[in-house]
């Protein structure tokens, strides 16, 4: 008998496709997944940011996945029921992300101020000594800064 | 809830965000400096994401799927406002218009995640986040820009007078206007306004900006309508030109 945990231990598998270290279970993409009496499996997924392009490839990637371990009926949804923002990354995740070279984004109310986007750690030196270049990266989700530190450009996961 | 009233609405939300989005897409390559050309290119693709949201939302209540709506009508039959599909000018004019359109554009979001009709809500709650970084980047280069050298303050001040009316017009209302506010579903045009005049006003305050006197200003009202400026039909037909070689192609 299948059970949620077993669909999100399978889950664990599929990752981030711009970031191979990062499940989608851990980035926090992955909202909700329902097994029915009959094993009937779904999963709610939502995006990160709502044009990201890479979420129809992240679905199907699920989907694929759900099939390769023989569970034929599923249904994948996108939806906006559980909008994503950044706290939904789990601490693995943060980590994983610290050691692929991304600043994770820090934990916060949700409130967005200037002081959240410029004292960023430094995900090579942990230095705060660190400046903002630009809020919009090389994708949606991440945004570039300078370590005065160790002299080096590095990118966040932006929070959200 | 009248069907109408809200399909209305999200043609008006989806159609500014498609077309800007658009806009936006233009700097790429061609952004004053690498970093803006980069924001640009982002802010578009956010935009064009957003109003994929929408015309998702719209899908559901019976209109067409998302890309035939969005590459196959006419400029008639498009509700953004003018002043998104205005050409992008010099850079000046479209940080401009970023500015001013960007800081209505969280407020609606702000109001409508707080809506009644939970589609639009959830849209809105999910949407106003990711706008936060437009809004972000829009006031920090008016207040830098703002405050510096002669050319800088006097080319910001001729796009603002320039785009005035037609950003006033981005508050036309709709037919439905009463119908939504009494129904909850956003607390309309007139309140989206004055919060918006609030919050430009105090980013124009820390700058050598004047914003121009509103009371004289006649909007270029239409846009909410189906009436357009001679830009936007060139710019559909731009933007439709791959979709329409074979609009069955499976990408």
């Amino acid at each position: 008998m299948l059970t949620k945990e077993n669909i999100l231990t399978l889950l664990e598998e599929v990752k981030d496709p711009e970031i191979p270290v990062l499940s989608l279970v851990d980035l926090g993409v992955i909202t909700g997944v329902e097994v029915s009496k009959d094993d009937h499996v779904t999963v709610n997924m939502t995006p990160t940011f709502a044009g990201c392009p890479a979420m129809d490839y992240m679905k199907k990637d699920v989907e694929r996945t759900l099939e390769k371990h023989g569970i034929t009926n599923y249904k994948v949804n996108m939806t906006f029921d559980k909008p994503w923002d950044s706290n939904k990354l789990s601490e693995k995740g943060r980590k994983q992300l610290k050691e692929f070279g991304l600043a994770p984004p820090p934990k916060y109310d949700l409130i967005l101020d200037l002081d959240i986007l410029e004292h960023v750690k430094c995900p090579y030196c942990d230095s705060d000594n660190t400046d903002m270049r630009t809020p919009f990266g090389p994708t949606l989700c991440r945004s570039m800064h300078y370590c005065n530190n160790c002299k080096q450009m590095f990118e966040q996961f932006k929070p959200l | 809830m009248n069907e109408q009233a809200i399909k209305d609405l999200l043609y008006k939300l989806a159609d500014d965000q498609l077309i800007l989005g658009h806009r936006n897409s233009e700097w790429t390559g061609f952004g004053p400096i690498l970093e803006e050309d980069i924001a640009f290119s982002s802010m578009a693709q956010d935009k064009i994401g957003h109003s994929l949201a929408f015309y998702t939302l719209l899908q559901e209540l019976g209109e067409a799927e998302p890309d035939t709506v969005a590459f196959t009508r006419n400029a008639n039959q498009f509700h953004n406002s003018h002043l998104v599909e205005l050409p992008n000018g010099e850079y000046d004019f479209s940080l401009i218009r970023h500015f001013l359109y960007d800081n209505a554009e969280i407020i609606r979001f702000e109001m409508l995640s707080q809506s009644s009709y939970e589609p639009i809500a959830k849209v809105a709650t999910k949407l106003k986040g990711e706008v936060k970084y437009h809004v972000l980047h829009a006031n920090t280069w008016i207040k830098n820009l703002g405050s510096s050298t002669e050319e800088a303050i006097l080319r910001l001040q001729s796009s603002l007078n320039e785009a005035m009316p037609y950003a006033l017009a981005m508050f036309e209302k709709s037919n439905y206007e009463q119908e939504l506010i009494d129904a909850g579903v956003y607390a309309g045009e007139e309140a989206v306004k004055a919060e918006w005049l609030k919050r430009i006003q105090a980013v124009i305050e820390k700058t050598d900006l004047k914003l121009p006197d509103l009371t004289t200003i006649e909007p270029k009202f239409g846009g909410r309508y189906g009436e357009h400026t001679e830009h936007l039909q060139p710019l559909l037909d731009e933007m439709a030109e791959v979709f329409k070689i074979d609009p069955t192609a499976e990408w």
